[in-house]
């Protein structure tokens, strides 16, 4: 009951503090865990505040008898220390006491573990996985798919413009999801493990590849929500966000039959007819968003771990190599396969690569359309 | 007769060699010792210097002075040159220059391994540093290198690393080996095991963690060797493989491994407390039984640092449970140093305010190490700040403060000379006002959300990773002062006496200042 009261002036204080504080530079103030909008999540929080009262009011008690007796108990006040050097009933009294107040910190935290470990499908289920820096996400009823890349321009990042206000914390394309749906994340890697952060749902799950972990949420508050990768997962760990945007389900409903429309069009594309110029076109962008971290924009990599593409043997004269390792990843390295990505958007980006940077001069300047893809798709006799 | 041939004898054989080989060939204890020190002292200014750039980076949002590359590769050598080089060699230093003076042995029980053990140190981690100048750079996956990122996604140097763990753990074991054989076979008659003064007893628990752990390590980088050159699959999901095996793994050496960084730190603050509160240490007996649950325990939380992955309900719960089991013995020992303290008659000289800032600041690590050990709360807090500042304050006012804490305190000791007691204290002050204004804040960025290994932050993070960039600079700095102090008390000082300190206690007291090259050649006779 008394911790109750002092969680709610502690927030109370810094509730008050907030208002006080300029918007501009609240961050003063952002000394706490988030409460979040979900059930779960403020569960979390409340049970934070509960251990992070016991662990004050422990402290204050074991400190404040330590420093009365860095003030009373000196020389000068106190030449002669007494005997005394044991006492085995206060050392049976201060084991007891700490364990019953961890059982009393335990039953709580096990009744929220218990409910956050509820591993029923969803009415919204959504696979998402970690790559090397980005986020995939597929819904799995609706057959919708797509990456959400980093959008913050390098020119904030390396202090040539102002930094916007969510700096870091903005993809290219944001997560739907519906409110008061129960939805389900399943979510794992394709690469190194990352781990998926949500702090207003109280997820955090890493994306470890080869295994599907689970975690779900029911958001009620209409709004866009921001979380990061919190597993180390290579040098652009700290620039692939996550962001979340729970909508009203009509707007939701919307939404997929969008997406749905996008993806047809993206498939009839196939079968078109492309020039080079077009394919080159479209692979500089499939090349900025999946191949530039590690290949870096002007195609010379970066020596010793990610290996140039100007000048490669593979990208001047070996076509059919070059398709395979799109296709397939290199073993034991960091290239991994892009299959994943559409037809069109891998002839386009191998046709960008064969072309670019002097390329197409140096080599047989070959082009790959979306029916090369196809081809090499078909089972192998 | 025989006596004068003894004496002549021993006038021969009981100085130091001269010049540099005295102490590559040395086999004395104290050398060893002084050797293990400045090894770690070095260690320490250049994982300290890592440091630096991490939070010179950090200062403001945005990249400034290092790329994201590089800036994981000076999270992984800090890392690792703290543990292993920084904090690990000072204790086997300490316990080289103690052990066997405190349990009235003449030396340690396996002399030239000892030297061995010491002389490999070097050359792992002038492996592991060179890996900086490398094609593709130094190792860049933290320092638990974390499968796949540390197998297949590696740079080159991995296998450098791979090699240098091996040397550091051969090390390691050998030194703990060269502990247990002391501790077993060599006390004065007299000194039972229960009679042994608690930094004997903490190194020898320690030894036993290490002893337990370090092949375990050993096999997790030699499983990544494997993987990276002989085509296994042991952590390669495409291969059949479990990446979350590494982490059991590495967390089954891991969390001992905490456990080895700061048993010996209760020691010496046990001791520490004992003489400048002049009362006899509170509770003896139950603190070496709550240093052993405490190591008997950190066999079974392993999985705490994993509740993320993945693990099924039961074992969270088991984890959570175990986890904050430790808080019982762990309390019993700050209540120890506190009632051990109370009606004491004390002063507060350096090693004292080390010793109790190290009990107010590790027990502040206690409990954000409570609050982490709260599964669902974990959740939120895993991979954050929050969790550096935790760990910080167990390692640095811990760990780092207890050896300069021990520096203090025993240098009289070994040097023969006092150290400027007003340079001392302002050392502390320094030291003190630098941890707290460094990691504190992290508590906050932490809890704001801010994760950890972030070579850049989102702007809500900006006033307080600044703060602690400032504190950081502080406490390098002193640190400086702290190299000033020491070779100026080698160098000369008012002379120390036998005794040193009022209310010490202990075998080392009773020899003189300094410490005889040989100490104990006889037994001394125990009460």
């Amino acid at each position: 009951m008394l911790l109750k009261y002092l969680a709610k002036i502690q927030y109370m204080i810094i509730a008050g503090a907030l208002l006080v504080a300029s918007p501009i530079r609240a961050d003063w103030f952002a000394l706490n865990m988030t409460r979040g909008i979900t059930d779960i999540s403020n569960e979390v929080f409340e049970l934070h505040m509960l251990i992070f009262w016991i662990c004050v009011a422990i402290g204050v008690v074991v400190f404040a008898v330590m420093f009365y007796s860095m003030y009373a108990h000196t020389k000068k006040k106190n030449p002669v220390a007494a005997t005394f050097h044991e006492n085995t009933k206060v050392e049976i009294a201060w084991t007891i006491v700490p364990f019953l107040i961890l059982i009393a910190m335990a039953i709580p935290a096990s009744k929220t573990l218990v409910k956050i470990y509820d591993d029923e499908a969803g009415d919204v289920n959504i696979q998402v996985t970690g790559y090397q820096w980005k986020w995939q996400y597929n819904y799995l009823e609706d057959d919708i798919s797509f990456f959400a890349n980093l959008s913050t321009d390098l020119d904030e990042i390396y202090n040539l413009v102002p930094k916007g206000e969510n700096y870091l914390q903005e993809v290219d394309e944001m997560v739907l999801i519906p409110v008061g749906k129960k939805v389900r994340f399943l979510i794992t890697a394709n690469d190194v493990i990352h781990s998926w952060w949500m702090p207003d749902f109280a997820i955090k799950q890493d994306a470890i590849p080869g295994f599907v972990n689970t975690a779900w949420t029911k958001v009620d508050v209409p709004g866009i929500y921001r979380g990061k990768c919190t597993e180390l997962c290579g040098k652009n760990h700290g620039f692939m966000p996550i962001v979340v945007k729970a909508v009203e389900q009509d707007e939701y409903d919307q939404w997929v039959s969008e997406k749905k429309d996008v993806a047809m069009k993206l498939a009839e594309l196939t079968t078109k007819e492309w020039s080079t110029q077009e394919l080159v076109e479209r692979g500089e962008d499939v090349y900025a968003l999946n191949c530039v971290a590690c290949h870096q924009t002007n195609g010379q990599g970066i020596q010793g771990i990610f290996p140039g593409l100007v000048g490669s043997e593979i990208a001047l004269n070996d076509k059919e190599r070059h398709i395979e390792i799109l296709m397939e990843g290199v073993q034991g390295a960091a290239m991994n396969s892009f299959s994943y990505l559409s037809e069109v958007e891998l002839a386009a980006v191998i046709t960008y690569t064969r072309q670019a940077w002097g390329n197409a001069e140096n080599g047989d300047g070959e082009i790959v359309i979306p029916k090369d893809i196809v081809d090499y798709k078909q089972p192998k006799i | 007769m025989s006596a004068v041939i003894e004496n002549h004898h021993d006038d021969h054989h009981h100085g130091p060699a001269k010049g540099l080989t005295r102490w590559l060939y040395t086999t004395n204890h104290k050398d060893i010792g002084t050797l293990y020190l400045w090894f770690s002292f070095a260690m320490f200014l250049i994982g300290g210097a890592m440091a630096m750039v991490i939070r010179a980076e950090l200062f403001q949002p945005g990249m400034q002075i290092v790329e994201p590359e590089f800036y994981n590769q000076m999270i992984t050598l800090h890392g690792l040159i703290m543990i292993f080089g920084g904090v690990m060699p000072a204790f086997v230093g300490l316990a080289n220059w103690l052990v066997p003076m405190m349990i009235g042995a003449p030396d340690m029980a396996l002399p030239r391994m000892n030297n061995l053990s010491f002389w490999i140190l070097p050359f792992a981690f002038f492996i592991l540093l060179s890996s900086l100048f490398m094609e593709g750079g130094a190792p860049n996956f933290g320092w638990t290198f974390y499968a796949p990122l540390s197998t297949t996604y590696a740079p080159p140097s991995v296998t450098f690393f791979i090699f240098s763990v091996h040397i550091m753990g051969a090390s390691s074991i050998m030194g703990a080996i060269n502990v247990v054989v002391t501790i077993m076979n060599m006390r004065a008659p007299g000194v039972g095991l229960m009679k042994m003064p608690l930094f004997v007893w903490s190194w020898l628990i320690t030894a036993y963690l290490l002893i337990a752990v370090m092949p375990v390590l050993a096999g997790a980088v030699t499983m990544m060797l494997m993987d990276i050159h002989f085509g296994t699959s042991f952590f390669n999901a495409a291969g059949g493989g479990d990446p979350v095996l590494f982490q059991h793994i590495f967390w089954f050496f891991g969390h001992p491994e905490v456990y080895i960084m700061i048993l010996p730190a209760f020691g010496i603050v046990s001791h520490i407390i004992e003489t400048f509160s002049r009362k006899q240490l509170f509770g003896y007996s139950s603190m070496v039984w709550a240093m052993l649950s405490i190591a008997i325990l950190s066999f079974v939380v392993w999985a705490h640092h994993m509740f993320t992955v993945g693990l099924p309900l039961a074992a969270e719960l088991f984890f959570m449970w175990a986890t904050m089991l430790i808080a019982v013995p762990t309390g019993v020992k700050v209540f120890n140093w506190i009632a051990t303290m109370f009606r004491g008659s004390i002063t507060f000289e350096t090693p004292m305010l080390f010793a109790c800032a190290f009990v107010v600041l590790f027990t502040m690590g206690g409990f954000s190490g409570l609050m982490l050990a709260i599964t669902p709360a974990d959740f939120q807090y895993h991979d954050t700040y929050f969790v550096v500042a935790h760990f910080h304050y167990v390692l640095v006012p811990g760990a780092i403060f207890s050896i300069m804490a021990a520096v203090y305190y025993w240098i009289p000791k070994w040097c023969g000379n006092m150290y400027d007691e007003r340079l001392g204290k302002l050392h502390f002050w320094l030291s003190f006002i630098g941890v707290n204004v460094t990691f504190f804040p992290q508590h906050f960025i932490g809890l704001a959300g801010m994760p950890r290994r972030y070579p850049d932050y989102a702007l809500q993070f900006a006033d307080w990773n600044m703060v602690s960039t400032v504190g950081a600079f502080l406490f390098g700095v002193s640190q400086i002062l702290f190299l000033f102090i020491v070779v100026k008390t080698v160098m000369g000082g008012k002379k120390a006496t036998d005794q040193v300190w009022e209310g010490a206690r202990g075998l080392e007291w009773t020899v003189a200042s300094p410490a005889p090259y040989h100490t104990f050649t006889t037994p001394p006779k125990i009460d």
